[in-house]
């Protein structure tokens, strides 16, 4: 079960038996991960912390040579014109991104019932060929789904990104929800079944009650998902202006004609950041409860 | 026993009509857009004025081979390949080794190597352009100011911009982006091995490296086949992360950049959508046995 996987991932190790008096060797070992897990820890920290240090000099502060060093003072300059220019496609994109995870949660949901406590016939076999879905190079489906999306008259809209990550989500969102209704006994719908419960009954009153971590999960991993999003964002729109997302509007900025403004540059990175790392903050478990699902194995 | 298996019937269907529109959604969306692209990419369909659907064969897939181009964006994808998926691998799996045991502050290590996962790669790519910058000496500055600094002008380089390590020098951002998730697969397999096996073997006088390599690892190997399809399809149709970089520079140019830039730059739908083809078969090769597989020891342990 994936959520097996994640509470064994996130779970810290109960230390307090390991107290007992470190001899010479155990101590060298303990200072040697305390090291190397720090040297680990500022390689990974190093990229954000150059934007956030960065963003915080002003338009024109910005100096290469001194840009590991934190400013004096802090000067919020390059936040305002660059939000300026992020503040539509940013809207543009919370709006676009809500409404494709909630239909995909919603999706989700009920194909992972099915697969896990509704099976039929050949069930499984749909299932993985679903999972495939998952790994396909979404190059190998951007030139039909353009021509559809234009058949359809969704084309030049907001809609067509809505569709495309309700449609390519749907294999991830149901893999979540199927490996979390795993985790549900069966014994729990035999019964509700002897008492002559249908399965829409069930599914209402018995799992849905008990689905909320399973929807925060997908959630999460859609929001995130769909936000990073840059492949659809760029070819569905095509670049027009009217469309662009958070990814295409900051590639506008920091494309390869501005890469002086630093300043910039870094502000607006940061600032497309900031949803999907508040996110991460407050909810990590569950986004790595997403990830893990997306693994397959359990 | 004739009414409940009518009943069992019934409730079968009604499972397959709920998924029903997934199925359909699924066909079209990814099956059928695959075979459409397919037929595409066996077409005479080579500009944005041709509306020329006629059979082409494989002319445009043998067309490639001769694209220095495309043979250029093809070897660039497999030495990236190659380096991010041994660093992604090595890296991700020394950091579960450090953890794995449980140390005080495993959280915060934990959540920082993770956050990569969380953001934009064309966000990062401005921190990492800037890190990755080619300037050198004086003028020096991201990680070759570092080195600079350190004393270690000879370990200054041109990073992705140079000739022939532009690749290696790529992989590094992308092994950066995917440690803190292979950590996490690992740490979840870690841990899902009872202690009770790594105490008998310290009862029986094994040395810690000795139980790693005898008794840990060869539990793991499931985590380590699963981390080798995830990296591998990622490497594969890898886009964003060196589109956000470095744009469509010729030096770091893969196949997902290069049919990019060939259906909108060169309109032409025919060629992208055979380079298209080319970027799912490789992945399929690899993803479908393992879907089976997975499928298999699902089966077998219900």
């Amino acid at each position: 079960m994936s959520s097996d996987l994640a509470s064994r991932a996130t779970q810290s190790k109960d230390i307090s038996r390991n107290k007992k008096k470190l001899d010479g060797k155990g101590q060298f070992w303990l200072v040697f991960r305390y090291i190397a897990l720090s040297l680990l820890f500022v390689i990974a920290a190093l990229p954000i912390y150059i934007m956030v240090i960065n963003s915080v000099k002003g338009i024109t502060g910005v100096d290469q040579a001194t840009a590991f060093i934190p400013p004096t003072s802090l000067d919020f300059g390059a936040w305002g014109p660059t939000w300026d220019i992020l503040r539509e496609p940013m809207f543009r994109t919370l709006w676009f991104v809500l409404q494709s995870s909630i239909i995909s949660a919603i999706i989700g949901s009920i194909n992972g019932f099915v697969f896990s406590k509704w099976r039929f016939k050949g069930s499984t076999v749909i299932f993985t060929t679903f999972l495939f879905g998952m790994f396909i190079p979404y190059q190998a489906i951007m030139i039909p789904l353009t021509q559809f999306n234009r058949w359809a008259g969704i084309g030049g809209t907001i809609y067509v990104l809505v569709f495309a990550h309700v449609i390519y989500g749907i294999p991830i969102c149901t893999l979540i929800f199927r490996n979390y209704y795993q985790g549900i006994p069966n014994e729990l719908i035999e019964a509700a079944r002897v008492d002559g419960a249908s399965m829409v009954t069930i599914y209402r009153s018995i799992i849905l009650p008990l689905s909320i971590p399973g929807f925060v999960v997908v959630l999460i991993w859609q929001f995130t998902s769909a936000w990073n999003d840059f492949l659809f964002a760029i070819f569905l729109t095509g670049g027009s202006p009217k469309l662009s997302v958070a990814t295409t509007a900051l590639n506008f900025i920091t494309g390869s004609g501005n890469q002086v403004y630093y300043g910039n540059n870094m502000t607006a990175s940061l600032i497309v950041s900031i949803p999907t790392l508040l996110v991460y903050m407050f909810l990590g478990r569950y986004f790595l409860r997403g990830l893990l699902s997306g693994s397959l194995k359990g | 026993m004739a009414l409940k298996s009518k009943k069992r019937i019934q409730s079968h269907w009604g499972g397959f009509f709920f998924v029903l529109p997934s199925i359909i959604a699924m066909s079209i969306f990814v099956y059928g857009m695959i075979g459409w692209t397919v037929k595409f990419s066996l077409s005479n369909r080579t500009s944005a004025w041709s509306v020329d659907n006629s059979f082409a064969g494989l002319a445009n897939f043998t067309g490639l081979l001769d694209d220095p181009e495309f043979t250029h964006a093809f070897s660039n994808l497999v030495k990236f390949t190659l380096v991010f998926m041994i660093g992604t691998l090595l890296s991700g799996l020394i950091m579960a080794l450090l953890l794995e045991k449980g140390i005080k502050g495993e959280g915060l290590f934990r959540s920082i190597y993770l956050y990569p996962m969380a953001i934009s790669f064309i966000a990062m790519g401005t921190s990492w352009r800037w890190l990755l910058d080619s300037a050198e000496g004086e003028k020096a500055t991201g990680i070759n100011l570092i080195f600079h600094k350190a004393g270690l002008s000879a370990l200054e380089n041109s990073w992705y911009t140079s000739e022939k390590g532009s690749m290696y020098a790529m992989a590094l951002p992308a092994i950066w982006q995917m440690s803190g998730y292979v950590m996490a697969l690992f740490l979840a397999g870690f841990r899902g091995i009872p202690d009770d096996l790594r105490e008998a073997a310290r009862v029986d006088g094994a040395s810690e490296f000795k139980i790693y390599r005898h008794i840990l690892f060869p539990q793991l190997s499931p985590t380590f086949l699963t981390v080798l399809i995830i990296l591998g399809h990622i490497s594969m149709k890898v886009f964003d992360l060196i589109y956000g970089i470095a744009g469509k520079g010729y030096v770091t140019k893969v196949l997902a950049i290069y049919m990019w830039q060939v259906i909108f730059d060169f309109q032409n739908y025919a060629k992208g959508a055979a380079i298209a083809v080319i970027i799912l078969v490789m992945i399929a090769i690899v993803v479908i046995p393992y879907l089976i597989y997975v499928n298999k020891t699902e089966e077998a342990n219900k």
